[in-house]
């Protein structure tokens, strides 16, 4: 069985989900990584040191750039037919194209993968984490998504799998890229972040979300924020943390703020240690926290901050 | 210019859903149910579009059981046109789905179709995208904003690292974020008037279409739970215990 990992990347460097997506793949069989990307043979050359990855498959080519679902879909359905199984990370860039393959194929997509239970048998959460389903597949060809948190990053060797470029496939021209708004920051990626610090609607303004940043500095943190917080406007969208926003599993996450909405606990719940910090003591946040603090945030926030000097 | 609008009825957001004891499935009997909120949104969305933009007729469809009509009626009351129910009583896939709604956008040519970027009860979030690859048309996910135009739609995009703005040809589909607007309530004399709008309703045999699963549900579980942490008393107390019992700074 060859297995098919769809790299994700900017370009210039490999996104660190993918290692955990090529961990997932080794439980499946020999790992090709198709690195489609524009001027992109530095992620192809990186991607082949990842280790289980037996070769890389990459396409330097304008189209490619911004990971258009339309070109990237048509790519990867016309390579398709060489792997049982293909499998991107459940990132909005995987979650945009991955459909989109499958359908071209005529065959199920399996989304949000946390656990490959056999060759044909995959476990998913459904209903916000609530349950989870174990399915299986009588498709051919296994078009799934993997949730990142769930597997562990796969090592990076010293010697390279072999790299191959490949041609691209038809442009799709009804769909054009205008502009990206991209927010660059120099945090830990929320995804892949050992640490987190979010903030919800307790914080009460955007300008509060400051005191977070001085936490996330003395802890090498990311930030994150419950989708009340991105709702009010007090940050961007690419920080929500939750069932339709990011699922993050870091080592520590603290809550600041947040009351704990089940759409919210089901991005981050898979978390090792839990801090909640609320001074609402009904809080559902409080009912899986490890530690819970009931506290005036503009108290504990400035004095957590003093502690960690 | 016509557009339509996918609904699904779920099990309502706010119920905190059971697992059946035999692991078949979650408990639906005496569930409350209501449309998915990111189909309402779509539905909004279209709703605006007419309003504001053009739009000459929006028709809802839905594909489940007979119970989905007042899903539909809903979204008739909020404002759209008139409905159609693809009645089945099996719990389809979304492939299947997308291949029947790709049968009823070829009947009625509609231009731009919108649906919620997943639904909330099986979180798959697959049908827009399988659905403009079954067209062949551009696609627009977890779309946050909607500018239509008479040949093509300017859209913005949440993804990861922030916002992308899309120029997508139509006919397009597009898959409605949560911030894409606020739906409405609708009001009484709304209610009352969407029950006399047109409903029709039809079957998958009807459409031609095989909606045999490939997936099968082995099992559905409870996932484990988390054990009740403990409450600390002050900031200093909080940080030992980080420090010296979970060890985790």
């Amino acid at each position: 069985m060859n297995t098919l990992v769809i790299a994700e990347h900017d370009n210039s460097a490999i996104k660190e989900v993918t290692l955990s997506i090529i961990s997932a793949a080794k439980e499946l069989g020999a790992i090709t990584l198709l690195v489609a990307g524009n001027n992109c043979k530095g992620v192809a050359n990186a991607g082949a040191l990842i280790d289980g990855v037996k070769k890389v498959l990459y396409v330097d080519d304008v189209i490619y750039t911004h990971q258009v679902a339309e070109n990237i879909a048509a790519l990867v359905a016309s390579i398709a037919s060489d792997y049982s199984h293909i499998l991107a990370p459940a990132t909005a860039n995987g979650k945009n194209f991955m459909p989109r393959v499958a359908a071209l194929l005529d065959v199920a997509q399996i989304s949000d993968v946390i656990k490959i239970e056999s060759a044909d048998t995959f476990a998913r959460p459904i209903y916000a984490g609530n349950a989870l389903a174990t399915v299986q597949s009588s498709d051919a060809i296994k078009v799934l998504t993997i949730r990142a948190t769930a597997f562990d990053p796969a090592p990076v060797n010293l010697t390279s799998a072999s790299i191959e470029l490949i041609p691209s496939a038809e442009l799709f021209n009804k769909t054009i890229l205008n502009d990206e708004a991209l927010n660059l920051s120099q945090r830990p990626e929320l995804e892949t972040a050992k640490v987190i610090i979010s903030g919800g609607r307790g914080l009460a303004k955007g300008e509060n979300f400051s005191m977070l940043e001085d936490v996330a500095d003395k802890l090498g943190a990311a930030i994150g924020a419950s989708r009340a917080a991105v709702d009010a406007g007090f940050v961007a969208n690419d920080m929500q943390i939750g069932q339709t926003g990011k699922i993050v599993a870091p080592v520590l996450y603290i809550a600041v703020g947040i009351s704990g909405a089940i759409q919210h606990l089901a991005g981050m719940k898979d978390s090792k240690v839990i801090v909640a910090i609320n001074n609402d003591e009904e809080a559902p946040i409080f009912q899986i926290a490890d530690y819970g603090l009931v506290d005036n945030l503009f108290d504990a926030v400035p004095e957590l901050i003093k502690e960690l000097a | 210019m016509k557009v339509i609008v996918a609904v699904k009825r779920v099990i309502d957001h706010n119920v905190k859903v059971r697992v059946k004891a035999d692991n078949s499935g979650v408990e639906t009997v005496n569930v409350k149910m209501s449309m998915n909120p990111f189909d309402e949104i779509a539905v909004e969305e279209a709703i605006r579009l007419k309003e504001s933009a053009g739009v000459s007729e929006v028709v809802i469809v839905s594909i489940g059981n007979k119970q989905s009509q007042e899903t539909i009626r809903t979204a008739l009351a909020m404002g759209a046109d008139r409905g159609i129910l693809v009645e089945t009583d099996q719990e389809l896939q979304p492939l299947a789905i997308a291949k029947l709604l790709q049968c009823i956008v070829e009947k009625e040519s509609a231009k731009l179709i919108i649906l919620g970027k997943q639904s909330v009860d099986m979180d798959n979030g697959q049908t827009g995208q399988m659905l403009a690859a079954l067209l062949g048309w551009g696609q627009a996910t977890f779309t946050s904003k909607v500018e239509l135009h008479e040949d093509s739609v300017d859209v913005t995009r949440e993804v990861d690292s922030g916002l992308q703005s899309l120029k997508i040809a139509l006919p397009a589909i597009i898959t409605a974020d949560l911030r894409l607007n606020d739906p409405r309530y609708a009001s009484l004399p709304n209610i009352m008037k969407a029950r006399r709008k047109p409903l029709e309703v039809i079957t998958p045999t009807e459409l031609n279409i095989d909606v045999t699963p490939s997936l099968k549900i082995l099992k559905v579980c409870a996932p484990e739970r988390r054990t009740q942490g403990i409450k600390v008393a002050t900031v200093t107390e909080l940080v030992d215990k980080l420090k010296n019992e979970a060890k985790v700074i």
